[in-house]
């Protein structure tokens, strides 16, 4: 497995889909290979930056019209 | 994952109860990924904005007979896609989420590696550069802006995976379900947005020229 075939199988191999022998050569060049370690790394790092952006929202007109219809909502 | 919200029992009492600031949260929550959810079936982001809140009016009706045999988020999600495939087919955009062919370009480039002709054809030309910890503020809030400006700038697609996966942190098999789509296109969906991410953090860090 070369660099460049590894770097396209980085999601695959996080969410545990490899075959076995693809996840065993994936592995072992992981192992002699800084670069890849890295590349790797950083792409776990993106996954975590990604979580900790604060979700975007509403226009504010549309989030009060909401909390308005929310609060008069008829309800038993 | 942005907000921390209670439990599904909790939030569903809360809906039906009329709980006002259990439903501010959720609208904080979960908006975000709606209106990117709803971007991807209709032209505009008007539009998208009203297909959320019609979802919102019809999760107010429909709470009484919601009975858990999903989660709440997929439940709501499922109501926003139903209400945004009626949308987007009226304004004859809908392309379908299973049609798509991936696209097979690397997502690193080429020109990083070596050529077919080298002793070590691709392999790294140089490592990638190993990037600075972000515990001061400053530099959090920058990444934080550039990863949130990296993921505006993905395909539509791409950037409703990434954020029911990495923001939301729904598993692969219910944004499969949720979006009709295989577990294949599903994972080079969010491998191609996490890689595209990936990128900008590294032109970002190179250029900051923090050493770690």
């Amino acid at each position: 497995m070369t660099c460049a075939e590894l770097v396209e199988l980085v999601t695959a191999f996080l969410e545990g889909a490899l075959d076995p022998d693809t996840e065993r050569r994936f592995i072992e060049h992981l192992a002699i290979c800084d670069g890849c370690e890295t590349y790797v790394d950083q792409m776990r790092r993106t996954v975590a930056e990604v979580g900790q952006v604060e979700p975007e929202s509403l226009s504010d007109e549309t989030r009060d019209r909401l909390l308005e219809a929310f609060r008069t909502f008829p309800r038993e | 994952m942005g907000v921390v919200l209670p439990t599904d029992d909790v939030l569903v009492d809360g809906l039906r109860a009329g709980d006002e600031e259990m439903f501010a949260c959720l609208l904080n929550g979960w908006s975000g990924s709606m209106v990117r959810l709803a971007r991807s079936f209709v032209s505009t982001a008007a539009s998208a904005e009203e297909v959320v809140q019609d979802t919102w009016l019809a999760v107010f009706q429909g709470i009484e007979r919601f009975e858990g045999r999903s989660s709440l988020q997929t439940w709501v999600y499922r109501i926003l896609i139903n209400i945004a495939r009626k949308r987007g087919s009226a304004e004859q955009r809908t392309v379908p989420w299973a049609s798509l062919v991936p696209d097979r370009d690397p997502t690193v480039d080429s020109s990083r590696f070596r050529g077919p002709h080298d002793q070590y054809p691709g392999g790294w030309l140089a490592f990638p550069e190993r990037w600075p910890s972000t515990e001061g503020e400053v530099l959090a809030n920058e990444v934080r802006a550039t990863v949130a400006a990296a993921i505006q700038s993905l395909p539509i697609r791409q950037q409703v995976v990434l954020t029911l996966r990495d923001i939301d942190g729904q598993t692969a098999d219910d944004v499969c379900a949720l979006l009709d789509i295989s577990t294949a296109n599903q994972r080079v969906l969010l491998h191609r947005a996490r890689a595209a991410v990936r990128s900008r953090l590294e032109r970002y860090f190179a250029a900051t020229g923090v050493e770690s």
